[in-house]
């Protein structure tokens, strides 16, 4: 095989095994083909290869602690390096993740990476959709691997959950305790779910089945499809190619950057050895988990402060500051003070971070490929939206350590509660409000930007004695930029051919699109290039005063 | 405003970048940079040095030392966690020992793996911003949608198919086919069966009821309140005489029980001495307390934390998971958070002995609301 433009021949090394699976596969038109691939540069896109990199650090630690740890919740009385636990009754995977901890070398710190992989995944998982969001990059094409993408977040959720409960310590058991109740909570099957989950009571059940089974779906089923996902995201990114961010040179059906061989694949490389330092530093300095603090679990006791990995922090806090309602009736009952929160917020999150693609397209009516990223500000509907989501998320999240903030700032625990039961829809209402103001105001800048240049520094004096500010036409780059917004005109044709209503604007459904659709770009500041300069100062207009407001 | 060589709509290269730079007017200190502004402009010089330019030969073999330096840092970094993995190994008879020494072992060790992975990748990252030659390339994207002829092409295929097997016109076969795959779906959920058993009655009592039956059966008017973790030393009121004060009981013999662990999940009480002023008890549950001293069950009716903070000046319990907080004056009614009933009471007595007994189960279903409740 021929690896270069210039006739040069590959070293024999390199050219061999290529050759011998080329003969077999016909694979170097494949690598052939894919070597030069242009991957895009933006810093926020190395979001998503956090989140790979950490998937790959908790597979490989996940996997080294599965070789000492004993998912089994038979009782034992410990004697072991760890004395002041001596002679006191656990379940065996206490102890031996007591003995990972303390007897294996090297196990401590397999242990804090692995959490701290985890937790490091699940946000880097979040800032990379927030990022895919904001920036419209879920639309079409894309839509496939935004649901991949959500898939991937809720079943992160999962493993989590089910990880931090394996060690059987106090925390980890008052975790399975709230799931117990949250089961029970489901009309009509929640308590044979809590029975078929537990194999009878909490927490022993018959034989104690919980932990075993909890290991077995951890360590094999979701991983196993997370890793299909991670699989299949990959794959269509690949196939798909990047998207870009608006610059020079850049259009919608290019690519601009460097080549994945040698440029990207050394930088992601690279990228890798970053985040497994990083979880190593984390590991090495930040205690995390320390389970020989808690103690092996019992029923009857608990510690203050509890609380659970920040991803699980939405569901703490919405259970929190639900209010007591419960409804019996014909001899039933139902929890709506434990169903409404565990099922709600992050049902409403999820399902509409799921359907937004395709309402998006729904309202917008635009059914075309985007391979460029739209800037937030460009789609101050979508950018409020998302910040909406953002703060009814971050509300519920910061309610979830409601105790904590009362303890530390003084105020009432039942004060917290109250204000975040409020905050919790009104904060979504005014940071949508507060959000799309920016974005219009940013617009307003980009036009005024367009219009007359950007401030040069250099002060004019004028004849008179005035002074004002020079003004420089943008230079290519932000021009490229800021003209990559697409106006918008608040209008879907309504009537096709002879007056007749287009056949998705007829009925309630119809109006309500023809309504959206308007909200959508109604305000939108019109962008455009100016090819004659005049000097900012000379202009007067009532833009240039509204202009002021947004910098 | 004439000097600028802006405009056109060729990709900008870095060099153009600095003289365009260059030709604009000096920049005033504090006021902003001239294009400097906006999020992209990084973007379009990612390895700035090496990237397609000439590299100039010092300044590459200065690069080259560099990341060698880095490589060689993070070889010692892999030795120094070889190395620092058998000093760990000295320390007890079989490896490590306790806390102290797993503490340094994870120092030593967690800084060499440190070193190792962050010296490479440093090392790499200058090697690509400071030696590649790599050009920046434009890509033209493909369509991806298949052409109209393709789909044409493929739809007649697929429905080609469909006639040559014959599912379209044999309805039998097509009906039959999914008669029996109906059930090969549903068969293997039969499996998941064994899970668990079935919930019965288990969600509505607690190990107080059958320990009073057994306590009832030997002529005893009910049975004994043990402390948890002290489960051979029954209670008696003299032991709990303060007001004020908050203990976890148990029933008597709980601990032999089958199950135990199960049994004292559901059965872990609170025991509360509530002075007898401020006591008001519950209608028909007069005779339930003795002497202010009351029971009700630990476990929280929200999502059964065990609710175990108990403020004694305001007697009130609160559940530290989400917050539920009960009157123990007034049977544990809620007075704040998520949880929608009371705690459960226990009904207590005392025996001849001075012992602090229960004489009934307690009398509904303790812990989380369930659809069956009721």
């Amino acid at each position: 095989m021929s690896t270069s433009t210039t006739g040069a021949a590959a070293p024999k090394a390199v050219s061999g095994p290529l050759n011998f699976i080329d003969d077999r596969l016909g694979s170097t038109t494949f690598f052939r083909r894919n070597m030069k691939k242009v991957f895009p540069d933006h810093w926020s896109f190395m979001l998503g290869e956090i989140a790979l990199y950490s998937f790959i650090i908790l597979l490989l630690t996940g996997t080294f602690l599965t070789l000492w740890f004993q998912p089994s919740m038979h009782e034992v009385v410990y004697e072991g390096s760890y004395t002041k636990l001596n002679g006191v009754k656990m379940s065996e995977a206490y102890a031996s993740t007591l003995h990972i901890s303390f007897d294996v070398r090297g196990g401590l710190l397999m242990r804090q990476m692995h959490h701290w992989a985890a937790i490091l995944f699940m946000i880097a998982i979040v800032v990379h959709m927030l990022r895919v969001f904001f920036t419209g990059a879920y639309r079409k094409p894309r839509e496939l691997n935004w649901l991949i993408g959500i898939g991937l977040f809720t079943l992160g959720m999962v493993e989590g959950l089910f990880g931090y409960s394996l060690p059987d310590d106090l925390l980890s058991g008052t975790g399975l305790r709230i799931t117990q109740g949250v089961a029970e909570s489901i009309p009509v099957v929640g308590t044979y779910l809590y029975m078929f989950l537990f194999g009878g009571e909490f927490p022993h059940g018959t034989n104690g089945e919980i932990i075993p089974r909890l290991f077995t779906l951890h360590v094999l089923l979701i991983p196993g499809i997370i890793l299909a996902l991670v699989t299949a995201h990959m794959m269509i990114m690949w196939h798909q190619k990047h998207t870009q961010m608006p610059g020079p040179g850049r259009t919608n059906d290019n690519v601009v950057g460097y080549p994945f061989y040698p440029v990207f694949m050394a930088k992601t490389g690279a990228y890798f050895l970053f985040t497994f330092g990083v979880i190593a530093l984390l590991a090495t300095f930040a205690q995390i988990n320390p389970i020989w603090l808690f103690g092996p679990y019992d029923p009857g006791a608990i510690s203050a402060g509890s609380q659970p990995d920040w991803y699980m922090g939405v569901l703490e806090g919405s259970l929190r500051i639900m209010p007591n309602w419960e409804t019996t009736a014909f001899g039933h009952t139902i929890s709506w003070n434990v169903l409404v929160p565990a099922l709600g917020p992050l049902g409403i999150i999820f399902t509409g971070a799921a359907l937004w693609p395709f309402i998006e397209q729904w309202v917008t009516g635009d059914k075309r490929w985007h391979h460029t990223v739209e800037r937030p500000r460009n789609a101050p509907v979508r950018t409020g939206v998302g910040m909406a989501a953002v703060t009814f998320y971050g509300m519920l999240w910061l309610a979830g350590g409601n105790d904590v903030i009362a303890e530390k700032f003084h105020v009432s625990l039942f004060a917290t509660t109250w204000f975040f039961r409020f905050a919790v829809f009104i904060g979504p209402v005014l940071a949508y409000i507060i959000t799309k103001r920016i974005c219009l105001g940013l617009q307003r800048s980009d036009a005024a930007t367009m219009h007359h240049g950007v401030e040069a520094g250099v002060i004019i004096m004028s004849p008179e004695g005035g002074f004002s500010e020079k003004h420089e036409p943008a230079n290519e780059q932000e021009r490229a930029v800021i003209l990559s917004k697409e106006n918008r005109t608040p209008a879907l044709p309504a009537t096709e051919k002879d007056g007749i209503p287009a056949p998705g604007s007829k009925g309630p459904l119809g109006h309500l699109r023809a309504r959206l659709h308007r909200y959508w770009a109604i305000d939108d500041i019109p962008v455009e290039a100016h090819d004659d300069h005049h000097e900012a100062e000379e202009v007067e207009e009532g833009k240039s005063g509204r202009k002021e407001l947004t910098h | 405003m004439s000097d600028n060589n802006l405009g056109s709509n060729e990709p900008m290269e870095p060099g153009d970048a600095a003289h365009a730079r260059n030709q604009s007017p000096k920049r005033v200190i504090g006021t902003p940079e001239q294009g400097g502004r906006l999020l992209a402009t990084a973007e379009s010089e990612p390895a700035p040095h090496g990237a397609g330019a000439e590299l100039d030969e010092a300044a590459a073999k200065r690069a080259e030392r560099i990341v060698a330096l880095f490589f060689l840092l993070a070889a010692l970094g892999s030795v120094g966690f070889i190395a620092a993995y058998v000093w760990s190994g000295q320390q007890g008879p079989n490896g490590m020992h306790g806390i102290e020494d797993a503490r340094a072992s994870n120092y030593a060790l967690g800084v060499a793996m440190t070193v190792a992975m962050l010296a490479m990748a440093i090392g790499v990252t200058i090697w690509v911003r400071r030696l590649m030659t790599s050009k920046q390339i434009v890509q033209q994207r493909g369509p991806l949608r298949s052409d109209e002829e393709t789909r044409a092409e493929f739809e007649a295929a697929f429905l080609e198919g469909a006639g040559d097997s014959a599912v379209t016109k044999r309805p039998l076969l097509r009906r039959t086919l999914l008669l029996a795959a109906a059930p090969l779906g549903l068969a293997p959920l039969v499996l998941l069966r064994d899970l668990g058993p079935l919930p019965e009655k288990r969600l509505r009592h607690t190990f107080w009821g059958p320990a009073v039956t057994e306590a009832k059966k030997h002529g005893k008017q009910g049975v004994r309140l043990v402390v948890d973790g002290a489960p051979t030393q029954a209670l008696k009121v003299s032991d709990f005489a303060t007001p004020g004060s908050m203990i976890t009981v148990l029933p008597e013999g709980i601990e032999e029980s089958h199950h135990a662990l199960n049994e004292i999940a559901k059965a872990v009480t609170i025991l509360i001495n509530v002075p007898a002023d401020k006591f008001k008890p519950v209608k028909g549950r007069e005779n339930w307390h003795v002497g202010g001293i009351v029971a009700y069950s630990k476990i929280c009716t929200h999502v059964g934390c065990p609710a175990a903070l108990y403020e004694q000046t305001t007697h009130h319990i609160l559940c530290p998971c989400h917050q539920s907080t009960f009157d123990a004056t007034d049977g544990a009614k809620v007075i704040f958070g998520p949880a929608a009933r009371p705690l459960p009471q226990l009904p207590l007595s005392v025996d001849k002995e001075g012992y602090l007994i229960a004489t009934d189960d307690f009398p509904e279903p303790i812990g989380p609301s369930f659809w069956e409740r009721g």
